[in-house]
């Protein structure tokens, strides 16, 4: 489903993305975890390219993301991004915002759009909020609808960058609910995330980074019971506080 | 000592009367097309000054530097005499029978407004998050479609003091029209002015016009804000 090949990335002379070989299955869920400032979120933009790649191959859904006919609007189209700031559009309507892009990019009919996106609505646990606006719910309802957003274009692989991190704690877990929800619909996800019980509970498999190197990958079991680099080590030993494991 | 009586009579009522309201009602048309098209032409200049392709930025830089650092009243000239030489004559026929003085000026003040607009459009858009783009064209949205969609819209409800400024300053403006023969407010309150030498009360009129028709679009802009636009409902 994703495939990075020898993928390098570099920021002026930062090396953000050091030959990252990474392979992900269709209906895997990926956990990426890290310390900030690994290329987390490098990594998981360039999927969708929101971010290019300056070197290696990188196949998306059976596209290679260089090759000049591959159509990225219509590759991203088929990838749902959720971010850390949920990104909600703040001038339209929580349905608005959910039938947006089905209306104009799939011509979607409205009544039908509006349909579907009620059914999302209801299972993200927020029918009743159709036609708040995103500054008036909280962030644990505005990514929950940001995620509605995304499932609204059907698509093929879901990416997540730390969707919980900008959320008061009692929200995270709403939150997670609705991804682990999606998780067993067979969705094909991407998730760097720093919260362990989600990975453990959830992912398939979890890749560690650390200064743009992929240092680990291992099945969740593995990498929490045998972390095997030092890093990984240090890394869950500082999450271990907050966490019961 | 004053030695002038004041006559409002004549400009309430009969010729001068009449006078002066179709001086108005070209005014207001004058103005409403000119705005209309300013604000569109405003948008698209906006959007191709952020364009991607350095030619296209290129052309819309030149653009706005050109027609916001000339005066209005060299453009209006400009459209009246100098276009008629370069325009196919069939245009200029068209023209003719169709009032080439009211166009000329529209033209211009669409033009030169435009440049302003464009101008206050884009540090709209240039206020708005660049997640949003972000949001948008991890959604499979084009750059234009998003600007369209989710940018511009933003973008033009931050803008609106500065726009309504822009339309207010073009209402104004429209009294240039009158140099080219335009038969607006000014031009008409010249008119009964010159026929009758009451000049106080013809141009307090005219002042009255431009008053009522700053407040009115100062209102409606606002109004379409609220009930059209309807943003960021914050609780
Ligand atoms: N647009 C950018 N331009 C320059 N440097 C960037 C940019 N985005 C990220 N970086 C740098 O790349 C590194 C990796 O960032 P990021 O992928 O956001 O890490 P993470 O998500 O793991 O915290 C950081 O040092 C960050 O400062
Ligand atoms: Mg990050």
């Amino acid at each position: 489903m994703i495939t990075f090949s020898g993928v390098h990335k570099w920021f002026k002379s930062l090396h953000v993305l050091n030959d990252i070989n990474l392979h992900v299955l269709p209906g895997e869920v990926l956990v990426v975890c890290g310390p900030s400032g690994s290329g987390k979120s490098t990594l998981i933009r360039t999927v969708n390219q929101l971010e290019p790649i300056s070197s290696g191959t990188l196949i998306v859904d059976g596209k290679d993301l260089a090759d000049k006919n591959t159509d990225i609007n219509k590759l991203r189209a088929e990838v749902g991004f959720v971010f850390q700031q949920f990104n909600l559009y703040p001038h339209l309507s929580v349905i608005s915002n959910i039938t947006l892009a089905p209306i104009k990019i799939r011509s979607t009919p409205k009544a039908e759009a509006e349909e579907q996106a009620m059914q999302l609505l209801t299972r993200v646990g927020l029918a009743e909020k159709r036609d708040a606006y995103p500054l008036q719910l909280s962030g644990g309802q505005q990514q929950r609808v940001a995620i509605a957003r995304a499932l609204a274009m059907k698509p093929r692989i879901m990416l997540f960058d730390e969707p919980t991190s900008a959320l008061d704690p009692e929200m995270i877990g709403e939150v997670l609910a609705v991804m682990k929800d999606l998780a067993l619909t067979g969705m094909t996800m991407v998730v760097v995330t720093h919260e362990m019980g989600f990975a453990r509970e959830v992912a398939h498999r979890v890749a560690f980074m650390a200064e743009g190197i992929i240092l680990e990958e291992a099945t969740p079991e593995e990498f929490f019971l045998r972390p095997q680099h030092p890093r990984a080590q240090q890394f869950l030993r500082q999450l271990l506080t907050p966490m019961q494991m | 000592m004053l030695t002038y009586t004041f006559d409002w009579s004549i400009i309430t009522s009969g010729k001068y009367f009449e006078w002066l309201l179709s001086g108005l009602i070209v005014t207001l048309k004058l103005s409403a097309l000119s705005i209309v098209l300013a604000f569109i032409l405003g948008l698209l200049i906006a959007v191709m000054r952020m364009s991607h392709n350095r030619v296209v930025r290129w052309i819309a830089h030149a653009y706005l530097e050109f027609f916001r650092n000339t005066p209005l009243l060299v453009q209006i000239f400009f459209w009246y005499f100098g276009s008629y030489k370069i325009l196919p004559s069939v245009v200029n026929d068209w023209l003719n029978t169709n009032g080439f003085e009211f166009a000329a000026a529209a033209t211009a003040l669409t033009i030169y407004t435009s440049a302003f607009i464009a101008e206050d459009i884009r540090s709209g858009v240039l206020s708005i998050p660049k997640e949003q783009m972000e949001a948008a064209r991890s959604a499979g949205f084009s750059y234009l479609r998003s600007m369209q969609y989710i940018i511009l819209p933003q973008a033009v409800r931050i803008t609106i003091p500065p726009l309504i400024n822009q339309f207010l300053n073009l209402a104004k403006n429209s009294s240039l029209a009158m140099t080219i023969g335009v038969m607006e407010m000014t031009y008409q309150a010249r008119q009964v002015e010159s026929y009758t030498f009451k000049g106080f009360e013809a141009f307090t009129a005219a002042t009255m016009v431009y008053l009522v028709l700053s407040i009115v679009i100062t209102v409606l802009v606002n109004m379409y804000n609220e009930k059209v636009l309807n943003l960021h409902k914050a609780a």
